[in-house]
């Protein structure tokens, strides 16, 4: 026991004596939270649209007008012809283009309905049906309005109809911030803990240090123990440190108790460095640690959830993520952060993060070599 | 040569070592004993198998076949148990260069369960003798070639080992300081500590007690430096190497 006292000392004197540490462990996870929060947002706002109107009629006006005045879209009014149209959508000068052809009111009037031409630049498949449905809603209620004046009806909509109020629970304004601070407070504790741990083992392996360690006495726990204690403890100060840039930055609530939030990140990072230390025990340079981990660190970032539902990837996938550590506290952080779960909401994960984290630990052990 | 007696038991003992890496043999059917409080020496060419026999007696290195036996321990089912006995000093400098020097010796005096009292006098009593009390709270990778060497010696024996292994101790520095390194060695050696020293200059086989003369992973003679110089008719090791580097051909 006193031997690990001694590694830490000696790894946190290292760690603290390295200059380069220091703006790695406080202005990385700042400039994550701030940059990434704001920036990797799935909400859709200032869709570019440009509206051909080749009729020019009252009721065409009108509807651009109120296409206008939605906050979703950038408008633009222009007079272009079919080829002209294509052009400007291959070129990305717009996402969308809407042409009111000639007779679009007197048809209207006459035939009880009209076409109107929508082409959205889909290579972004969910935005473009996200910007479809936007403008279905908008030209929908303008239906119902334009129809309501020509007919000479009641401007209400009939009673009969069914209305649907839905009723968000847990983030009730949508703010999309609020499901991805949890999320990139998750990547952010991973890269810190993981990486310094992982890529520190194996540096003393290219230095040779790591033989002078090996012919004495050492135990292999002692030694991994040492290797882990010090970076899950600077993950947990970082945790702490961008939770509080998360609060100051954009209020992020914070319904459930700070010591369950504390309780998993524990578990999860015994689990994560542990794997990061058996890459390390079985890799002789930093180059192949990074390789490695990188590889592994990308498929679990986006199967986690974090930026795409895990309830929409198939289901082979979806099982595929029982080995996923960050889809685990990704959401084990959103329901404590949103819906304030607590430790006995979740005592699957509880055991599970436990079970899995001692099997990465002794196959770590096992694997770290003090005769070659 | 009074502190040497034969008729004791082997501190180490080696039969029929080997280490192939691949198809190429490092180390072919190796068998020697060193007996306690001798200042035994490895002697040969870079690439004759040295540093690989070293490793593999402090088991750092997992030996093919052969049998190896150090401190009265197995040396494949007892190593820790021996590496509680020995201390080592590898060729490339491996103390902690962004520590100081006190640091450096509190973690290895602390992982060989040294108290802190015990450790407070030995570490003056060691730098006194290194004349290193100055640069105690210095970092280590500060310090010129020849005092790092020193001073990973002095470490080396630090926890009172019955062995020290030193793979070329004293490589890259000028006659001078290598001298004042072998005083330290001899210093050892009168406390009880057998010596187990790999080295390619000549000069400092004089310094051992006896010396096994490695070749392409063989031991091609093994004898007291005086044997060995009259064996072969030689005024010195360097001429005694000669001589049998040439019979090989």
């Amino acid at each position: 026991m006193r031997t690990i006292l001694y590694l830490l000392q000696k790894e946190f004197i290292q760690v603290f004596r390295n200059k380069g540490m220091l703006p790695i462990i406080f202005i990385m996870p700042l400039v994550q939270m701030l940059i990434l929060v704001f920036a990797a947002t799935m909400e859709l706002k200032m869709i570019d649209i440009t509206v051909v109107d080749l009729d020019l009629s009252e009721t065409s006006t009108r509807l651009t007008a109120k296409l206008e005045s939605s906050s979703f879209f950038h408008l633009t009014r222009a007079q272009l012809s079919p080829s002209e149209t294509d052009k400007i959508l291959l070129k990305g000068k717009t996402d969308v283009v809407i042409t009111f052809p000639q007779g679009f009111e007197s048809d209207l009037k006459r035939n009880d309905q009209a076409s109107v031409q929508i082409l959205i630049d889909a290579i972004n498949g969910s935005a473009a049906e996200l910007s479809n449905a936007y403008l279905q809603t908008v030209i929908g209620s303008y239906n119902q309005k334009v129809r309501a004046e020509m007919m000479g009806v009641p401007k209400f909509t009939p009673p009969e109809q069914v209305q649907v109020i839905p009723s968000y629970w847990y983030n009730p304004e949508l703010n999309f911030k609020f499901y991805m601070a949890p999320g990139v407070l998750v990547i952010l504790v991973t890269i810190i803990g993981l990486f310094l741990s992982s890529l520190n083992l194996v540096r003393e392996k290219e230095m040779g240090t790591i033989e002078q360690l090996n012919v004495t006495p050492i135990k292999k726990y002692h030694f991994i123990i040492g290797k882990m204690m010090p970076f899950l403890i600077i993950a947990l100060l970082d945790l702490t440190f961008g939770l509080i840039v998360a609060k100051v930055a954009f209020g992020l609530p914070f319904r459930g108790n700070i010591l369950t939030l504390y309780v998993f990140t524990s578990l999860y990072l015994f689990l994560v460095l542990s794997i990061g230390l058996f890459v390390s025990a079985i890799s002789d340079t930093q180059q192949q640690v990074l390789f490695v981990s990188f590889f592994f660190l990308i498929i679990f970032i986006i199967m986690s959830g974090l930026f795409t539902p895990v309830e929409s990837m198939p289901v082979w996938a979806q099982n595929l993520d029982m080995i996923n550590p960050i889809y685990y506290l990704i959401r084990i952080i959103r329901n404590v952060v949103l819906k304030g779960s607590g430790l006995l909401d979740m005592t699957r994960e509880l055991i599970y993060l436990s079970i899995y984290g001692l099997l990465m630990f002794s196959l770590a052990v096992w694997r770290y070599r003090k005769t070659v | 040569m009074d502190r040497i007696n034969p008729e004791r038991t082997p501190i180490i003992k080696v039969e029929n070592l080997v280490k192939k890496f691949g198809s190429f043999v490092a180390d072919d059917n190796l068998t020697f004993n060193v007996y306690p409080g001798e200042i035994f020496g490895f002697l040969g060419a870079n690439g004759a198998g040295k540093t690989t026999a070293i490793r593999m007696i402090c088991g750092l290195l997992e030996p093919t076949s052969g049998r190896l036996e150090v401190a009265g321990y197995d040396g494949y089912h007892e190593r820790e148990k021996i590496k509680r006995n020995i201390g080592y000093m590898s060729q490339k400098f491996s103390l902690y260069e962004d520590l100081t020097i006190y640091e450096n010796i509190r973690l290895f005096a602390g992982i060989y369960g040294i108290s802190r009292k015990v450790r407070l006098e030995k570490t003056d009593e060691m730098l006194k003798k290194l004349q290193l009390e100055e640069s105690r709270n210095k970092l280590v990778g500060g310090l010129p070639l020849g005092w790092k060497q020193k001073l990973a010696f002095s470490l080396a024996i630090f926890h009172h080992p019955k062995v020290v292994f030193l793979d070329e101790p004293s490589g890259g520095v000028d006659p001078l300081t290598r001298r004042t390194f072998w005083d330290l060695i001899n210093e050892a050696a009168h406390q009880g500590i057998t010596i187990f020293v790999t080295t390619h200059y000549m000069d400092e086989a004089e310094y051992c007690d006896r010396v096994a003369i490695m070749s392409e992973g063989k031991i091609v003679a093994l004898d007291t430096p005086a044997a060995l110089k009259a064996k072969y008719q030689a005024d010195s090791m360097d001429g005694v190497f000669l001589k049998i580097a040439r019979n090989k051909e």
